[in-house]
């Protein structure tokens, strides 16, 4: 494979930057050098196939505002669609609880908020289950310790990512996340992903990796918005309400998540541990 | 000189042929676990890291003995423990081996483990750890093995391996400390989140790494007919007492600001770890066991007559052992983990072959131990004359 997961998303982070530098590597690649740059360092300078630079989806740093009370009662769309289109396997088909593998779910307030639980907490909140993920910390306490840069925040947009090709699996990312937001290949997963129902957009992943919430980076180069918040969406139209889940650039100041938090009172998880989450959630 | 590894008694062979039988057994489990994947263990999403981890944190502990026998020899001109400066440097070979074998079949993906050095990353402390413990490792061999040479041809060791002597002592410090880094700049994890890991890390080395180098002189003395010498057993046993004793003070320490402040974050995992948390606890008698035997092993040692008696400072040596094993080899790792960052709780024991693993990595450092002990012993009887 001439290119590989890594480049692709470094490419399609900079790819303004590649079509600026497109005809500069063009000379390069002639004779006027009296040699040829190799086609491995070439090709970075050049499109990738399958992706056009403008169809993408940009931002300074992408954001996610969770509005809990418009999660319709028992819906797990967003839960489901992720780990469909990531091909995450379905924890009831393994062997083990302990293997699980979640980028996207649902727990209680007292455990999304520690800090913050107490008895007389307003009854809805009790009940609502408040969607969690991966935060994209501005400050990712899980790149800060990765030995090999396998995990990283992409400069762009603030997307902390993942290269499955790199990860040795010491787990130290997950130790350091301090939302539990990471998951480790304890087996091979591809064993309860059935043949006919794996999406073949997106890799499937080999056993001893970690992996977790991309924020649909794979989307967003195709000028797609995540899959949850598409799915969410849709679910929440048809109950007649506005979506629980709002996607857009944090830098932005006429953004919709940017409006929704000008206009509401949010909370982040852990502030105080200065990791700088980007996940917001209006209660 | 490493042909005196292959002359031995029957016993040497016997003890040599029990570990390699182990080694192969966990091998075997081994290949299965590269196979299957780290599933085979009792690990979680929750409790990422477990047995393995635990015995590399308890063994870089262990590999302190050569700085505690270095140090007083090289900068204080202790002269008694010149006898048994290769003793402590070769089972801190030992232990550093086992170290980074226990990092190994801990990785999800072992033969990507170069990336590591591919792709250097200063930022992480993991990285630290491999450049001080494969350094420590390399000090220890070099050291170990110029200065037995010299002591064969019956000269004083070469001028130029002083520095190398000398740059260990601090090198030593720094494995413990780069370890405790590991875990204690973690935002999350409140339990590891504390500027006394470090210290307790080196208080737990200083005395679980004397303790068993003295179990080894006894050993040593009984197997061989090289005698580590009294004095040298009676010194190391002072050291294990101080540094016993303050390893509970740095953890009674802990106890104070996490009890005292009442930060229910702090407390949960303590309450998990003594008391059970939620219902779930099945690490309660484990820990209290380790406490009661580092206080019986407290009692023991700081007794004048106890600790000179060489059957009492044995058994208070054993306890020590054993109650810091518990303490940092299991408590330390998996009680951070528990309850995780959401306050649930997912708990952790290891499974057959997780455990056989782990045996066959111990075995694996202890036929280290044994054939460079080997070497050292047969030189010493050898210049000894006996």
């Amino acid at each position: 494979m001439g290119m590989n997961r890594r480049k692709f998303l470094k490419i399609a982070g900079t790819s303004t930057l590649a079509s600026a530098v497109k005809p500069a590597a063009d000379a390069l690649a002639g004779e006027k050098l009296g040699f040829t740059i190799p086609e491995t360092l070439l090709h970075l300078f050049h499109k990738p196939t399958g992706f056009t630079p403008g169809e993408a989806l940009t931002a300074k740093r992408w954001a996610m505002v969770v509005n809990v009370k418009n999660c319709p009662e028992g819906c797990k769309a967003c839960t489901e669609v992720c780990h469909k289109v990531h091909n995450v396997p379905d924890a009831a088909k393994m062997e083990s609880p302990r293997h699980e593998i979640k980028w996207i779910w649902h727990a209680k307030y007292d455990h999304v908020f520690p800090g913050q639980k107490h008895k007389h907490i307003e009854e809805a909140l009790k009940k609502i289950p408040f969607v969690v993920l991966c935060n994209h910390c501005e400050n990712p306490a899980c790149v800060r310790v990765c030995p090999t840069k396998a995990t990283f925040k992409r400069k762009d947009d603030g997307v902390v990512l993942m290269d499955m090709h790199r990860c040795i699996g010491c787990r130290f990312c997950m130790a350091a996340c301090p939302f539990g937001a990471r998951s480790f290949n304890w087996v091979d997963p591809r064993r309860f992903i059935k043949e006919e129902e794996q999406n073949r957009e997106f890799p499937t992943r080999m056993k001893g990796v970690v992996e977790k919430c991309n924020f649909c980076a794979e989307r967003l180069a195709k000028g797609q918005i995540p899959a949850c918040v598409e799915t969410c969406r849709e679910a929440t139209k048809k109950k007649g309400k506005e979506p629980a889940l709002v996607f857009g650039d944090l830098e932005d100041p006429d953004s919709e998540v940017r409006q929704l938090l000008r206009s509401h009172y949010s909370l982040r998880r852990k502030p105080e541990l200065g990791t700088n989450p980007n996940v917001y959630y209006i209660v | 000189m490493l042909e005196k590894a292959f002359l031995g008694e029957r016993k040497y062979w016997i003890w040599l042929a029990c570990l390699l039988g182990i080694m192969g057994l966990g091998f075997i489990m081994w290949l299965w676990q590269f196979r299957v994947g780290l599933g085979i263990t009792g690990m979680s999403r929750d409790v990422s890291w477990g047995f393995y981890i635990g015995q590399f944190t308890y063994l870089v502990g262990v590999a302190a003995a050569g700085v505690m026998v270095v140090l007083p020899y090289y900068l204080h001109h202790y002269k008694a423990f010149g006898r048994i400066t290769i003793l402590a440097e070769f089972m801190a070979v030992g232990a550093v081996s086992m170290c980074l074998l226990f990092i190994l079949v801990d990785l999800g993906n072992p033969v990507r483990a170069l990336n590591v050095l591919l792709h250097p990353t200063p930022n992480s402390v993991l990285f630290w750890d491999m450049i001080v413990l494969n350094g420590y490792l390399f000090l220890n061999i070099f050291i170990g093995w110029n200065v037995l040479t010299a002591e064969r041809k019956g000269a004083p060791p070469p001028n130029w391996i002083k520095p190398f002597i000398y740059i260990s002592i601090p090198w030593a410090i720094s494995i413990h400390t780069v370890t405790a880094y590991l875990y204690a700049g973690l935002p999350g994890r409140h339990f590891w989140l504390t500027a006394i890991m470090a210290p307790r890390f080196l208080a737990s080395a200083f005395c679980a790494g004397p303790a068993i180098l003295i179990l080894l002189c006894l050993i040593v003395r009984k197997t061989t007919k090289f005698d580590p010498g009294k004095e040298q057993i009676q010194t190391l046993g002072s050291i294990v007492t101080y540094a016993l004793i303050l390893n509970v003070f740095f953890f009674v320490c802990e106890l104070f600001t996490v009890f005292y402040s009442q930060i229910p974050g702090h407390m949960d995992h303590f309450h998990y770890l003594f008391f059970g948390h939620e219902g779930h606890g099945n690490l309660i008698s484990l820990m209290w066991l380790a406490f009661v035997l580092m206080t019986a092993a407290i009692i023991l040692l700081v007794i004048p007559a106890c600790r000179r008696n060489e059957g009492i400072l044995t058994v208070a040596c054993v306890l020590t052992a054993i109650g810091t094993w518990i303490d940092k080899g299991f408590g330390l790792v998996v009680g951070g983990f528990v309850p995780n960052p959401l306050h649930e709780i997912t708990e952790y024991w290891p499974t057959v072959p997780e455990a056989l693993i782990t045996l066959a990595v111990w075995s694996t450092g202890f036929l280290i131990i044994t054939v460079l002990y080997k070497v050292a012993t047969s030189v010493k009887e050898e210049v000894g004359g006996v």
